[in-house]
This record gives C-alpha cells, structure tokens and sequence, in this order.
C-alpha cells in the first residue's frame, strides 16, 4: 500500500512555494508533515523555551497549512514546536491553532505530544553518554520522541498533531510504518524530505511528496522546474550529517549503505537502505542551562599602526583589564576580546596573515548577572577607547560604532547533554493530550 | 596546489551541537579517485585542530565526495564557540596545500 506524505519545507517559518503547495494538495496526499524545530540555531531556544521564528510567520504558514488539511481531510502534524520544542512551545502553537480556527471557522481534534523531562526522571534514569560533554543536570531537557510517540498521537484521530521535540526524521515516517511501507524506506525517505526541497535543483521552493511502499520511495519537488536527481537526493545525507549512512532513532538506526538511487523522469527511486533495531529503546536528551549574563563592547581599529599591531594591543589591554577588573569586581567574570578582520572566526585555527584596513575588536563580558557585566562594560568603556599601544605617546582615540558603545546581550546558555535515555516503554516519558475546537 | 583550487567545493556544517562535517566535492572521479589518495587525514586533522583519532573519514563514491567530520573542540553556543554552525571551518581545508 502506498502512503503519499506532503512536506510543505524543511520548517514552519522557512517558507514555501504557494503554488508548489497547491500542486501538492492536488496530488491528494495522505498526510502533511512540517518540522517545527531544530538545535540547530544553538542553546538559546531551548534554555529560554521560546521560539526562533516569528510567531507573526509561523501563524501566516500554518494558515495555509490548516487550509490544505481542511480541503483534504487528512491529518496535519508538526514536531519540535516553535524550534526547542519545549512544552511552552507546543502550547504556543496550540494559541495559534485555536486562533487560525476561530478565523477559518473549522472544527478540529487537536492532539499535542509533550516532550519536556523533569530533572527528577533525568536524575534516575540510567543515562548513556553519547561523548563530548559532561551532563549537566539543571535548565531545561526536552527528549526526543520518535515513530512510537508519534504513532500515539496519531491514533487518537486528531486532525492536527502539534508535538514538542521529535527528531526531524519521525515526523515524517510515523503514518508510512503504520501502512506497512519497508521501515528501512519510511526512515530514509523521511531524512531525504525533513529539509523540503532541499535534496532538489531549487531548494528554497520547499515543497516536496514521498511517496512510501513496501520496497522503497520515490520524492518528487512541487516547485515548476525544480527536479530530484539521484545526486541532489543521495547528497542529502551528507548534510548536517557527521555519519552519511547512519541515522540513529528512537529503537533503532537506519543503514543506507547498500541504497540504490535511480532517476524517474523529475523524480527519484530509492531501495536497499535497511533499519537495524536496536536491543532496547532509547530516547535521545537535550538541554540547555543558563551560565551567565553578558554585554558585548565593540571598538574600530582604523589607524594603520594599530591594525598593523592590533594583536599585540589586544594582549596588552587584556592583561591591564584583567588586573583592574579582578581589583574593583567580587564575583566571577570572563572578558574576552575578538578581533574581526584578524581571527575573530576561527581563533587560533587561522592561518591567513593579510592586513586589513581596519580591525573590529569586539568585547564580550561574561557575569553572574547582567548589572555586573554591564558594569564591567562600563569600566572596559574608556580603556578600549584610549588604550595606547605604548606608555610614551599620546592617547589614542578609536571609533565606537554607537553610543554607548555596549550592549547588553541577556542570559547565556549552554547545552548541558549529549545523552540518550532508555525507556521501558516508549510513553514513559511524553504525554499526549487531545482537545476538541468547536 | 591548494585543496580549494582542487576541489568542485567544499562546505563545512554543525552535526548537532557537538559535531561539524566537512564535505570535499570533487568535480569528477579522477578528481575523487586522486585526493583520495592525495588528502591526508593526518592533514585535515591538524588544519581542524581536532586529534586525527577522532576525525571520521568517509569517501562516497557514487557522489565523488570526501567527508571529515569531528568533536567540536567547544560545543555549538558555548562561551567561547566563534561559529554557530561551524560553516567556516571549510577554508581551513581550502587553504591545505595538496602535493603535486
């Protein structure tokens, strides 16, 4: 049997092609998949539980998204709501929801999948590190809900599925195993199509149908001129990828080594690729926790000398700070200077040596709150403006971009897991609520 | 010659916070077939900062693409992290001198 899966783009809040969309609907799929969320935009989200995207855009693509599931009676879902997926952001796509239902008049079974852990279930469980950091148990953790969670949810009947942090790939392959679609096929084709149009020549068009059987799946692009090759579709699992033939899930990893790509007039055939499950079933965690306050200064170096020199001088200022700050500052502080123009992105890593007509010397002070490390800003302030390179010579005055030239910059978060927990059951740790809007 | 003049493109991207991967695409398989053999692990590693005992290697070769992926020395969004998404590490690599 075969289950046909829309997805609209790689994120509710990325866009998409309108007409690509209604090509899609036209082709009457099954269901509507769209990912809601990613780490990928760094701790921030998940340690303040809020949203990347604006709520004005979400809204605005939802809308249409709600109108397509009216027209074609099949269940809309979206995982990892308002990028962190935390329980706050499943709830805010719910406000939204209820709102777009109200304004497009439609009654529908919402059923929403909560991700969030509290410390106490993290506390006792026996957690695997997956390496590179040592846990951290405080902020917030969300786990990642797979295929199983899904399924849930989706077993409710509900129209729409707003679910909190998933990984990208189950959204999608969830209603292809409940068909009875090749497992191995539903976990690749579902990577192939977590980005939209991305494994096609046109990218940003965004929509593209999977269409999922017992022996593989094909992937086609909505968008007018945009086409799926065997190299746009198997180049995919390059990307954000540190293993190209290995995904691992909730239950198991997806091997797609032995995957055969062939070229179908504009669309792509995938078979071969095989899903490995795994003794026991774990989920994997993420968390992110507050570590600070900052303020950032910036200064511009345009003076030939001291763009010629601004290493040297950024040493120099370093150690003087350094000595001042811990003299008139209790509490625990880092001031750390970037040079933009010289290494500011790579560090030490750089190798390139040419010299700039100016140098950026951004400041970035880290405090146990935000008065102290805007305070220390204030200190830095004269310094970085009239620091001289040596004792004998006049003031030097650089250029401040803005007055005043520091900027509070808010919390600091930090990712606190790269762990996965095992579960006896794979609800033990989600909770799914259905509600009816009439 | 460098790397960045050999290779088709070269891009680098975060795999999940704790990992980047840099892809080499080569133009053709005896463009592939030659940094194969040409490309040095040891090489990429040091250019990375990463130990080469941990740098993963794999070489794709229905897509002619190279692939060197590694601990991030500091994790995405951490203090002291310079590139959220690790998308410059890839001129370290263009920057690598191939032997003739």
């Amino acid at each position: 049997m075969r289950t046909r899966v829309l997805i609209p783009s790689g994120v509710l809040g990325l866009g998409f092609s309108r007409e690509a969309l209604a090509r899609g609907v036209a082709a009457k799929p099954d269901i509507i998949c769209i990912d809601g969320g990613s780490t990928d935009s760094g701790p921030f989200y998940l340690g303040t539980g809020t949203s990347k995207y604006a709520r004005a855009t979400c809204k605005a693509e939802w809308r249409q998204l709600m109108i397509a599931r009216a027209a074609l009676g099949v269940p809309l879902v979206i995982g990892s709501c308002g990028t962190c997926g935390a329980d706050a952001m499943v709830d805010w796509m719910m406000e939204i929801t209820r709102e777009l239902a109200k304004e497009l008049g439609q009654s529908l079974k919402v059923a929403r999948l909560y991700s969030d852990q509290p410390l106490e279930r993290v506390k006792a469980a026996e957690l695997r590190a997956l390496g590179g950091i040592n846990p951290t148990l405080r902020g917030n953790i969300v786990a990642l809900a797979g295929a199983e969670q899904m399924q849930a949810a989706l077993e409710t009947g509900a129209d729409i599925v707003l679910a909190g942090r998933m990984t990208d790939t189950a959204v999608i392959s969830t209603l292809p195993l409940m068909a009875g679609a090749h497992k191995g096929a539903a976990w690749h084709g579902a990577k192939i199509g977590e980005c939209g149009a991305l494994c096609s020549t046109n990218p940003t068009s965004g929509v593209v149908i999977i269409d999922f059987d017992e022996s593989g799946f094909t992937v086609e692009a909505m968008e007018e001129g945009a086409t799926c090759t065997p190299h746009t579709v198997s180049a995919h699992m390059l990307y954000e990828n540190a293993d190209p033939f290995i995904l691992h899930e909730p239950g198991g990893h997806l091997d797609v080594t032995q995957a055969r790509y062939a070229a179908q007039g504009r669309r792509v055939r995938v078979e071969g690729s095989a899903w490995v499950p795994s003794p026991d079933y774990c989920v994997k965690l993420e968390g992110a926790a507050l570590v600070g306050f900052q303020t950032t200064v910036l200064a511009l170096l345009r003076d030939p000398r001291y763009v010629a020199h601004a290493q040297e001088w950024v040493s120099k200022l370093s150690a003087f700070l350094s000595v001042q700050i811990s003299e008139h500052f209790s509490g625990e502080s880092a001031v750390e200077f970037r040079i933009i123009g010289l290494n500011a992105t790579l560090g030490d890593l750089e190798t390139g040596d040419a010299i700039p007509n100016e140098v950026g010397v951004l400041g970035i002070i880290t405090a146990e709150t935000q008065a102290q490390a805007s305070e220390i800003a204030k200190f830095i302030n004269p310094h970085i403006l009239h620091f001289p390179l040596t004792k004998n010579e006049e003031l030097p005055t650089f250029a401040f971009p803005y007055s005043p030239a520091q900027t509070d910059r808010g919390p600091l978060y930090e990712f606190t897991l790269n762990h996965v927990m095992p579960l006896a059951h794979p609800m033990d740790a989600f909770r799914l609520e259905t509600e009816v809007l009439a | 010659m460098k790397l960045g003049d050999l290779a088709h493109k070269i891009r680098s991207k975060n795999a999940g916070p704790f990992w980047v991967s840099v892809d080499v695409f080569c133009e053709d398989e005896a463009a592939f077939t030659r940094l194969c053999e040409k490309l040095k692990t040891e090489a990429v590693a040091q250019a990375l900062g990463t130990p080469t005992q941990l740098t993963k290697r794999f070489q794709i070769e229905h897509l002619n693409v190279i692939k060197f992926s590694f601990p991030r020395r500091i994790p995405q969004g951490s203090r002291l992290d310079r590139d959220m998404h690790g998308a410059q590490f890839s001129h370290l690599l263009a920057g690598l001198d191939i032997p003739a």
